[in-house]
């Protein structure tokens, strides 16, 4: 008998989707209350989650389905993540005439398929979630139709995301082949002896999931289209699918093929390196700030791989780690992008930034405090995501990787600094609105003092990752 | 007499996917000939899977080909409207003028 109580998350989320669909058909104008009802959604669908608690690993559906402690917390930090980002882009989604029905149905569903791959542990369930989360990614990122920017960035996402999962699918076809099963579990039994079609497979799938985190040498989507969609999609590129497609290089490279750790840990130095070296270097000489969190955040998961790669416990909890104090980060840096705004026109340059200390000195506060914790300064949380990051990396000798990381570090510092330097040291502009909904208020300021006083204690944060066991 | 073996259908998807990625790669004319080239792709896959299937004897490489087909149908909607949404704003969808965004 399969126990059904174990997938409630996914089934309420896809009821929910079902009732919210109907909703929009039957009732004129109610954009407004699906939008709030599905932020409602999110929080019953974690409040489920968190409900489940599983104290040992279950495996659904005949073996191609597991739920785990891991897992559980993934999805927990997925509903939370997209519960904020809902919450804090909710008035650019009005005034930028996106709140449309589809919007957060879209949203709902790309999260259900985030959901799906987080627990996948058979080749076809994973490729199933992978695709829910991708299409819905694809009709977001050109939601706004009217503006060529947005359809552009939507076709351009389209067809390197739809080349990624090719060739992660012909990887799949390997695996399948070369191990005779789609199961993660039988794939583990019989790739004992390694055989070079194994190995080509596993390459192509880490090929397509690189294209699904922005590592380098697949990136080169991710300015283009985190600067073309709307900026309250930008958010959940940055942060919703990369949480996904972390944990599904985890579950994929530790579980079926944790014996062939020689041969592909070489692969994700190189993508880990690369990322670093390439997001502190590229996001010089951006003007555009949605374009150089862009460069950013590829740097930030060459630093999560790197975690990867050390093949210990403590590196991927620190992976994990890393993830989250990033993903808070990067809620608040979008946070106060949305509050630059004046007459209802959002601006995301560099230069809007200039002089902003001297019209609004707690949000420039808050954006330096922000900034320096991207660039890693101590005592902010940043400092410790890379701090943890490293400690694991020089344990187990790998110097190579953490002196690259580390200078990679100093050269990102440089374009935090300086967008600092614009908003303290330079000249003075129009001020911006003030009239911000609670919601993006309340985010910022629970964010920027998580970041502040993380150094405080730690094991907060800490405690909920020290029990994850995947070797 | 000639036998086909599971090399041939293997070196056929080989062939057909790579024919695929040079196609999106090679491609600065017209983007459906890109939504042409990742058919092509999956294609490939399809029959990289189903021969597996048959020699294995065993069935969920097959279960897994109706999958992708479904998925790659799917797939082909969501590109086709991007592209009309994109061809309303820009009036072309040659892939040499699709350059709005750059930095």
């Amino acid at each position: 008998m399969i126990n059904l109580f174990f997938i409630s998350t996914e089934i309420f989320l896809s009821l929910s989707i079902l009732f919210l669909l109907l909703i929009g058909v039957f009732k004129k104008n109610s954009e407004s209350f699906i939008y709030n009802f599905s932020c409602i959604i999110l929080l019953v669908g974690l409040a489920i989650n968190i409900n489940l608690n599983p104290q040992f690993p279950i495996d659904l559906f005949n073996n191609s389905y597991k739920i785990d402690y891991f897992t559980t917390l993934i999805k927990s930090i997925i509903l939370i993540s997209a519960f904020l980002v809902m919450l804090c882009s909710l008035n650019y989604v009005k005034q930028n005439d996106i709140l449309k029905i589809e919007y957060p149905i879209l949203i709902l569903s790309s999260i259900l398929g985030m959901l799906i791959m987080v627990s996948s542990n058979d080749l076809i369930v994973f490729y199933v979630g992978l695709e829910l989360q991708s299409l819905a990614l694809y009709v977001l990122a050109a939601f706004k139709r009217d503006n060529i920017l947005s359809s552009e960035s939507g076709l351009k996402y389209f067809i390197l995301s739809a080349l990624s999962s090719g060739l992660l699918l012909y990887g799949c076809s390997l695996i399948y082949g070369f191990s005779s099963s789609t199961n993660f579990d039988l794939i583990y039994q019989n790739s004992e002896s390694i055989e070079y079609g194994i190995i080509f497979g596993i390459v192509f799938v880490l090929v397509g999931l690189a294209f699904k985190i922005t590592a380098v040498p697949f990136h080169m989507w991710a300015p283009d289209v985190y600067d073309g969609s709307p900026t309250s999609v930008t958010v959940i590129f940055a942060i919703l699918p990369k949480i996904a497609a972390l944990t599904v290089f985890i579950n994929f490279l530790y579980g079926p093929f944790l014996e062939m750790f020689d041969q592909w840990q070489a692969v994700i130095i190189f993508l880990s390196i690369g990322s670093m070296v390439l997001g502190a270097v590229a996001a010089i000489g951006q003007k555009k700030l949605k374009r150089l969190i862009a460069y950013s955040s590829i740097s930030h998961m060459g630093f999560a791989l790197a975690g990867l790669s050390v093949g210990t416990n403590e590196g991927i909890q620190n992976s994990i780690i890393y993830l989250i104090i990033y993903l808070i980060m990067n809620i608040a840096f979008f946070c106060c992008l949305f509050m630059l705004k004046r007459e209802n026109q959002y601006f995301d340059k560099v230069e809007d930034l200039s002089g902003l200390s001297k019209n609004h000195p707690l949000l420039s506060l808050s954006m330096m405090i922000i900034l320096f914790s991207l660039a890693g300064i101590p005592p902010l949380a940043g400092f410790f995501a890379k701090f943890y990051i490293f400690t694991a990396v020089i344990e187990q000798s790998m110097y190579f990787l953490a002196i690259v990381g580390l200078l990679s570090t100093v050269i990102a510092a440089f374009y935090y600094i300086r967008l600092i330097k614009v908003m303290y040291f330079d000249e003075q502009r129009e001020k911006y609105d003030l009239n911000h909904s609670i919601g993006l208020k309340m985010i910022l300021v629970v964010s920027s003092t998580i970041i502040l006083i993380y150094f405080i204690n730690p094991n907060i944060i800490n405690n909920f990752v020290s029990n994850i066991t995947i070797i | 007499m000639f036998e086909v073996s599971l090399g041939h259908y293997l070196t056929l998807g080989a062939i057909i996917f790579t024919i695929g990625v040079i196609g999106i790669f090679l491609n600065r004319k017209n983007v459906i000939v890109i939504l042409m080239s990742i058919e092509l792709i999956l294609l490939a896959v399809n029959i990289n899977l189903v021969s597996f299937s048959i020699f294995l004897q065993d069935l969920s490489g097959q279960i897994f080909t109706l999958f992708i087909l479904t998925v790659a149908a799917a797939e082909a909607a969501i590109g086709l409207a991007i592209i009309v949404v994109y061809y309303r704003n820009a009036g072309t969808i040659r892939v040499e003028e699709i350059e709005n965004l750059k930095g």
